[in-house]
This record gives C-alpha cells, structure tokens and sequence, in this order.
C-alpha cells in the first residue's frame, strides 16, 4: 500500500497544503460524483458549499459532479473507474461498500488518519450513520447525507376524519385503524397512508422487518434472511394496509411521485426519507407533522443515503486534499447548514449543538425526529452482490404488494434469489 | 498489361477508400460481437482474480433462470403489441392525410410530431399521465366517477401502458412510408375503378393493400427492430418494474453490465439478443429482398 | 429513387365523408395532446399541472428553475458538438465507402457488401457492454467522440449513397476525367453535388437520431462535459429524484425545443427527408 510507504512524504504535503496559498502553485484537483434521490434543488447547495471551500483553500480546487440517483452515480464512478479515469473521492450510496471493496475501488479512512485531531473527527459521528461504512474494524465510509424513513402525515387530514391532528400512530395496529378512518371518513377521496414500493423497496421492507425485530443480513455482508417469519409478517402487514385495511392503494407505488401525492392530499400519511423533509415543508399548504415509524415490537428505521468514499487509484496529495475536503465538508456548522437545507441529518452529535441547528430543531420540532430515531436505527441492507441481492427483495416485496405471490412465497423466492448471488461468499 | 495494372490499382484505390468504414465497422460491430461470444463462455473473475472459463454454464444458468425468461415472454408480447397496433394506425392515418381533408398539413405534423421527440421526453410527459392519483389519466378518470388505475405499478397494465406510449410514438413515424406508398400508386387505377362503381372498401382491400405490401414488410422490420432497440422509455417509466412486469432484454442487458457488475451474464444475454436480430436480418435478406439486387 | 412530392398526389385525393374527418381529427388530437399539455404544464404554475383553467397564471418561473438546476446550456453545447461531430463524419466516411462501393471492382465487393449490412442489424446499442469496454480500451469514455464513433461508419448512410452514386450517369464521370479530374475530384465535383439531395435526407435523419439518442450516450458518458441533452434530462428527471413536475416539463420543452421549432419551420424537408432516407 502506497499510502503507508511514505509517511513523511504525506506529512511534507500535508504541512505544505496547510502552509496555505502562499506555497500553492498548481492546486490539487479533485474530480468528486454525487447523487441526489429527494428533492429540491440540491446541486446549486452543493455548488456553493463547494465555492465556498475552494476559497478558502485555493490550493484545492473540487469538481463536483452531479450523477443522477445512487444507481447511476454508482455506476458512474464503477465506469470511471474502469476506463482509468477513476475520481479521487465520491458521494455514494453507503451500501456500495461492499462492491466497492471487491472492485479494490477504495481506501480506509483508518490508513489515511495522521493526527489526533483526525482521530477525533472519525469518532465523531453518529456510531449508527458509521455501520453501514465500516467492515472488520476499518472506516471507508464517512456519513454525508444520511437519512432515515420516517413517517408524515397530514393533520388537517387527521382532523377531518376526527383523530386528535396532534397524534401520530405508534404502533402498526393504530397506523392502519388510523388510516382506515382517514379513508372512509374522507369517502373515498384520501387514501390513509402510502408506503414507496418502487425506487428503494427493500430499504422499507427492512423498516417493518426490524420493527418486527429482525435483522435482514449479517454482518459480514455474506448472508441474508428474507424468508425468516417475522420478515413475512412483516411483509403482509404491509401487504394488509391495502388488501385487508383498504387505507393504502393497490400496485406498487411510485417513490419519485409520492411527494407530490401527499402535497397533493391524496394521502394523509407517508412513509419517505427525512431527506425530503425540506422539500415538503416548502411544498405544503397544509399542516403537517414528522413523527418516528410505528412499531410491532420495537420502534426502527434502517438509516439510508450517501457516503463519502476516497478512491484508491489517488495521489498521496490527492488522498490528503480529499480528507481536507471531507473534513470542512463533515464540520459541524456545515452539517447544521446542510441539514437545515435539505432535511438530511446532522451527522454528528457536535452538528445538532451548533447554534444554528439548534435554532432551527427549536423553531421547526421535525427537523429532531430523524435523530431521535436514530437510537432505534439498523444498517441498512448490504451485502456483497448488494445489486442482485437488492433487486431480488425488491421484487418479492412488489410481487407481494401486487398480489402475485403470497408475502410467504415471494419472500422465499427472494432467499433463493440472494443464496444464488451469494453463494460464491459463503464463509 | 497497362490495363491490368490500371485495374490493379483501382482494385487498391477502392479498398482505401473503404478502409475508414471498415476500420469503424470492425471496431465497432465486428469485434465486439465476437468478442461477446467469447465472453458469454466465462465467469467473472471472483475477488479481482481474472475471469474464468466455463463453457457453457452461463447458457445453463439463462436457461433457468425465470427473470430471463419473464423478460424475454415481455419482450414478445411488446412487439406483438407494438407491431401491429402502431402498423395498423400508420396505415389509417396515412389514408386520412392522403384524402382531402380539411387542415391536412396541421393532422400530418399532428400524427409526425412524437417521431421527432426524444423517448426519453415523452417518457417524462407520459409519466404525468400514468402517475396513479394525482396522473391525467386517474384525474379524467375520477371525473368520470370510475376508480383510478395504477398504470404502470400493477403488474397486469404497467406492460400495457408502456406499449400504448410505444404506439404513439412509433405510428406516426411508418405513416410517412404509407403515404409516400400512397402517392406513388397510379391515380388511374382509382379513376378506372370509379368508372366501375368499386365501393372504396373493396378497392382499398382488393388494390391498395396489395401494392402497400412491400412497405409494410419494410416498416414491419423496422418495427421489429425497434422493438428490441428502444428501452429508453423504461429508465423514466417503470426501470423493468414492477417485479419486471416491463422489463424488456436490452434493459436486462444493461442491468446486469451495469447494475450488477455481471459482464458475462450481460454477453450471454447478448447473444440471444443477437440470435433474435440474425432472424429478422435472414428474413429481410432471403427473403424480402429475394428481387432487390444490390449490384 | 424519385419521390413523388407530397402536393403531387392532390390531383388522386378523394372527398373525404365528415365521419372520417372527424376521425382524422379525433386522431390528431390525442396525438398531438402530449405536447401541448406539456407545453401548459410547463407555463403554469405547479398546482394546475392537473387542473384545468383557461385564465391559470402565465409564468417562466419553471423554466428558470430548470435552467439553474441542470447546466443546460452546456448540454446543448455537448449535443450541437456531438450532431455536427457525427453527422460530418458520417457524410466522409460513408461518402469514400459509398464510393468505393458503385464505382470500384473490390475483390469480393458483393460479400463486403452484405457485410456492411449486417450493421442494420447489429447497432451499437445491443452491443453497448462490448463496445463500453472498446470505447474504455481507447480512452473514449466520458468524451462526446466516444458518443459518436460507433456511429460513424453507418451501414445506413453507405447504403444510400451507394445507392444514389450508382444512379449517376458514367458519362458525367468521363467528362470529368478528359478535363483531367483524379477519382477524388471526381468524386468531390461530381458525384458528391449531384448526391445533394441524399445528403439532406439523410443528414436531416441522422441529426434527429443523434438527438435523440439515449442508451449508449447515458453508458459512455459520465460527465457535465460530455452529457448530451437526452442523458442529462434523464438524469435530471429520473423520477427517483422527486423533481418537481412543472420544472420537468419545462426541462423537457427545453431539451426538445429547437428540433421542435426546426421541426414545424421545415416540416416538409424533415417528412420529405425521413421519406427518401427510408425508401430503398
């Protein structure tokens, strides 16, 4: 590993990079992809974080470049990669660890700390935002925008079908009562709630699995359980909402057009990532609150969203300046200002202390529900294979949801799918 | 002698003159055809090890595996469900547009539009259509007094809405062969069967349907082409979802190069594909073009 | 290959009974309703993406919001580049092999021939996992020639100029030559502008293909700085994304606006030409 052969050569840059622009003559250029599967108009936010670091870095300069959603940006990167083109750091989504560690594609923050203050940095994140980046004790991951699923819902709506507007649903039983009522008392015209069943399906299967106290895979992303009981009741109380409560519509549903759906009133809950809480809070002209999912035996959410990723084919230099970058990135005040731009989390403890954040979760009480959920979070679906085996529960859980298979038969189907791909990793 | 090397050197002036294509065609085409043969023999390398060959195991696991054959049985019943319908519109719109009719030019550029927009933009105002709820189509619907359909989350219509996209988009395209087909058959024939007091039903089946069959063997292959070709569409509508309800061969192609990392598995999928296209190009050349010489 | 013109056939048209001009219309209508409704999608604000009224607010906001959200100038920077690119190199490279394929004895021309026209059927789509790999071996990716080389050496294009050089009389040819032209400036006084008219069609035809192209841009590209239109509103509007409809609609306007506009000033040509191009 080159990054451990010439410790001094790196200290040397490093002193020169903090020297500042004074000793800078060509600045280190990092190529960085990212993604963004919610809304708003995230690339301008990026954009300006970005300005602002080179600024004060003129000895970096950072092109960002905006991918699509996580697939594809993975798939950019993966390309980029292969054709020799590799970038030196990349957001992508935190359970492409897997795949990137078998493509040899990236380095361990671990092998890249020099000081103590660095070693700080890394601990100091959300331990449960750390999960999903870390294998056998190593960190490749560094959380960015990291969000959980949580539930809105409508309280003009509640009210209308005379639920107290103030009270959410805490448990699976309330949720679909609750949704029920909103259904018939609204005639027809509202549905009571709507979980996404395209885009990231598994990603809420895995909520109502762990709210039924079962975990998805192991640890060592080798092997899964889909076809556990608790995961097929998990999958046909889902199946339930619509087929039995008749509070959710029939088919799957689009994750893309939920947002509009429910800003449209046409449902009165939703279950969608935090990171549209912004989004959301823009959009609607109605009240409306955020409140942690429901549960069976427990309260839970998988976390989900993007990592930082620093790429292998890179400079000492390059390596060195992209933690730079991380760093300012991951810095408290810039995790409030992100969060508070987008809906996302803080992804440190420090971040929801800072002044700014602390304001705003005052002022804006959603905007905490994400963290407090957080001590009830789980990793989120990964594996080696992390494609073929996503796509296999995805397609049980929209079999199920369309009335193909029983939840029983689909999410059987699924493990066969998943021990297939996997069956080269097995231990 | 003179002349022979005169023919010597045209034969060599030609070939140069070749060479750039045939340079682009064997990089492009040739090769990796080939070359997706040979890979469809081999596994990928496990844990950056190189890839291994394994005859015909990627064959055996095509064979059984049920998406493959989930998404070739949809990409059969897209073309049955493409072909004829946007073959059978072409012709009918090519009929009103070669009548008198009443604001001719704007129908034509009405029925020609869609051709000339990208997939994937009419892929995004078709989403709007088929969005369950808040979509056009569920909103006509609901003011109608009917319940809404999932158009392209339920599994038994998301097929069928990506067809009807696929016809609006294609028909207009083939109308333009109609009706150049049209125009091309003698004003005579009509007037002499005037004469005869030939109903207009059994003219158009008894003359003009005959003399429109070479353009209908020529759209028709570029209707079965097209129906392997374009995917487009899907990255915006349904990404072969749900539970590949709509997944169609080249978009299994691509998820398996380029979504699961699988190269081999994407080859072998490949050469069905290639096999399918070998079919359809044996058809046109035996025999379609049994009468075109190329000389 | 002469075509009749579209106004040619009047003299055959028949008198059309009010039933089937009502269908025509009716036909007409749904097909061109897509267009226009992204068209009010896209100049009204959000909340009446589905409802309906006549005296809704006009406003340019979404289109704002489109253009500062995605670098669409840049992308119709990338696919201007990438037309042109191709279209020019497509006229070089088919014209020399169209050429070569009329006028010269090629040994085994015939089975070169059907060669070439196995690419009608073997595009470079169907084979985008080999031909990223090729592309990747050339250190093409990610660069707006990567896009369009696959492209160039079209069967299509070789076919029709072969087509059309064949139809040109040798006797023009031989004039050419007694005022002491070589091949080349026959090629390029003679038979290229006499070619004219295949050029157009087929130019015309490539341009909205190339346009429009989706699959192997979206494989090959990875970048801002070799994005084409299609690939970057795809990205844009992925409806994972959330995007807002109204900005999608005006992104779409956007991308499909200047072939749009080309379109309906040149309506005829653009018939005219995919008729010719498509006609054997």
């Amino acid at each position: 590993m080159r990054a451990r052969l010439s410790f001094p050569l790196t200290a040397l840059a490093a002193a020169m990079l903090s020297a500042g622009p004074a000793l800078a003559d060509d600045p280190v250029e990092l190529t960085m992809y990212y993604p963004i599967a919610v809304g708003g108009a995230l690339t301008d936010v990026i954009d300006e974080l970005v300005d602002e670091f080179q600024a004060e870095h003129p000895d970096i300069s950072v092109d960002a470049i905006y991918a699509g959603n996580y697939d594809d940006t993975r798939v950019r990167a993966m390309s980029a990669i292969e054709a020799g083109d590799a970038p030196q750091l990349s957001v992508l989504f935190s359970i492409d660890l897997y795949e990137l560690l078998e493509q040899d594609a990236i380095v361990a923050f671990d092998d890249l700390l020099e000081t103590d203050e660095e070693r700080e940095w890394l601990d100091s994140f959300y331990p449960g935002l750390m999960e999903n980046g870390q294998v056998d004790g190593q960190t490749y991951g560094i959380p960015f925008q990291r969000s959980t699923i949580v539930l809105y819902w409508n309280k003009d709506a509640f009210e209308a079908a005379g639920l107290d507007p103030e009270t959410p649903p805490e448990t699976w039983d309330e949720m679909a009562e609750m949704a029920a009522a909103v259904r018939e008392a609204s005639g027809g015209d509202q549905w009571g709630v709507m979980v996404p069943s395209t885009g990231y399906p598994y990603w809420m299967f895995q909520a109502f699995a762990f709210q039924n106290g079962h975990r998805l895979m192991s640890d060592d992303g080798t092997e899964v359980y889909f076809d556990d009981p608790a995961a097929i009741e998990a999958l046909e109380y889902w199946v339930s909402l619509s087929q039995e409560h008749e509070a959710m519509p029939d088919g799957a549903i689009e994750w893309g057009t939920l947002r509009q759906n429910f800003i449209e009133q046409s449902t009165a809950m939703m279950w969608h990532t935090t990171g549209n809480l912004t989004a959301v809070r823009n959009e609607a002209d109605f009240e409306f609150g955020v409140a942690m999912l429901p549960m069976k035996t427990q309260r839970g959410s998988p976390t989900g969203g993007g990592n930082f990723y620093i790429f292998n084919d890179t400079t000492e230099e390059e390596q060195r300046a992209a933690m730079t970058f991380i760093r300012w990135m991951t810095d408290p005040e810039r995790a409030a200002a992100w969060s508070i731009e987008t809906g996302y989390m803080g992804v440190s403890p420090d971040a929801y202390e800072t002044e700014l954040l602390r304001d705003y979760v005052e002022s804006f009480a959603p905007a905490a529900v994400a963290r407090d959920q957080l001590e009830h979070g789980t990793a989120e679906l990964s594996t080696y294979q992390g494609g073929r085996v996503r796509r296999a529960l995805d397609n049980a859980v929209q079999a199920a949801l369309t009335g193909q298979m029983t939840p029983a038969e689909a999410l059987a189907q699924a493990q066969r799918e998943a021990d297939g791909a996997l069956r080269r990793y097995a231990r | 002698m003179a002349a022979m090397t005169s023919y010597r050197r045209m034969q060599l002036y030609g070939a140069l003159l070749l060479l750039p294509a045939a340079v682009l065609l064997a990089t492009f085409a040739y090769l990796p055809t080939i070359a997706t043969l040979i890979n469809s023999l081999f596994l990928p390398g496990f844990r950056g090890e190189p890839a291994e060959f394994v005859g015909l195991e990627n064959y055996q696991l095509l064979i059984e595996d049920t998406t493959f054959w989930r998404v070739a049985r949809n990409n059969l019943i897209y073309a049955l469900g493409t072909i004829p319908t946007s073959i059978a519109i072409a012709l009918g719109m090519a009929l009103f547009v070669n009548a008198r009719l009443p604001g001719r030019g704007f129908v034509r550029m009405a029925y020609f539009t869609p051709t000339i927009l990208p997939m994937i933009a009419a892929a995004n105002i078709w989403m709007f259509f088929y969005a369950p709820q808040i979509g056009l189509f569920n909103k006509l619907l609901g003011a109608l007094g009917l319940s809404g359909v999932n158009w392209l989350g339920d599994p038994s219509v998301a097929l069928t809405s990506v067809i009807v996209m696929t016809v609006w988009k294609e028909a207009g395209f083939f109308m333009i062969f109609y009706l150049a087909a049209l125009q091309s058959i003698p004003p005579e024939l009509k007037e002499a069967s005037d004469l005869e007091g030939t109903s207009r039903w059994s003219f158009f089946w008894r003359v003009t349907f005959p003399l429109l069959m070479p353009t209908t063997l020529f759209v028709l292959i570029n209707a079965l082409i097209n129906a392997v070709r374009v995917v487009d569409h899907l990255f915006i509508l349904t990404k072969g979802g749900p539970n590949n309800a709509t997944n169609l061969l080249l978009y299994y192609v691509y998820e398996n190069a380029f979504s699961f990392f699988d190269r081999t598995y994407a080859a072998t999928i490949t050469v069905v594909i290639l096999l399918v296209l070998a079919v359809v190009a044996t058809v046109k050349f035996a025999i379609l073009d049994r009468r075109t010489h190329y000389q | 290959m002469s075509l009749p013109t579209l106004s040619a056939a009047r003299g055959v048209a028949l008198r059309v009974p009010s039933l089937e001009t009502t269908a025509a219309w009716l036909l007409a209508v749904i097909w061109i309703f897509p267009l226009v409704y992204a068209v009010w999608a896209a100049f009204h604000p959000p909340a009446f993406m589905v409802r309906f009224d006549l005296f809704a607010p006009l406003t340019l906001e979404n289109f704002a919001n489109a253009w500062s959200q995605a670098p669409f100038a840049r992308y119709y920077l990338n696919t201007f580049l990438l037309v042109t690119g191709v279209v020019l190199a497509q006229f070089v490279v088919c014209t020399l092999a169209g050429f070569a394929f009329a006028r010269f004895p090629i040994p085994g021309r015939d089975i070169l021939f059907m060669l070439v026209l196995i690419q009608l059927f073997v595009f470079p789509e169907v084979l985008i996992v080999e031909n990223y790999r090729i592309a990747s071996g050339l250190g093409l990716v990610d660069t707006i020639t990567g896009i369009g080389l696959p492209y160039v050496a079209s069967a299509f294009g070789i076919f029709l100029l072969r087509q059309t050089f064949k139809t040109i009389p040798r006797e023009l040819e031989d004039a050419a030559r007694v005022e002491g032209c070589g091949w080349m400036a026959i090629l390029l006084k003679v038979y290229v502008p006499l070619a004219k008219p295949t050029y157009l069609a087929y130019g015309l035809v490539s341009i909205s293909h190339h346009w429009n192209n989706f699959l192997w841009p979206l494989v090959v590209t990875n970048s801002v700085e070799s994005r084409p239109l299609t690939v970057g509103l795809g990205v844009f509007s992925a409806p994972e994304t959330g995007v807002n409809w109204a900005t999608v609609s005006a992104a779409t306007l956007l991308s499909i606006a200047p072939l749009l506009v080309a379109f309906l000033l040149f309506q005829r040509q653009f018939v005219q030409s995919f008729l010719r191009a498509g006609i054997r």
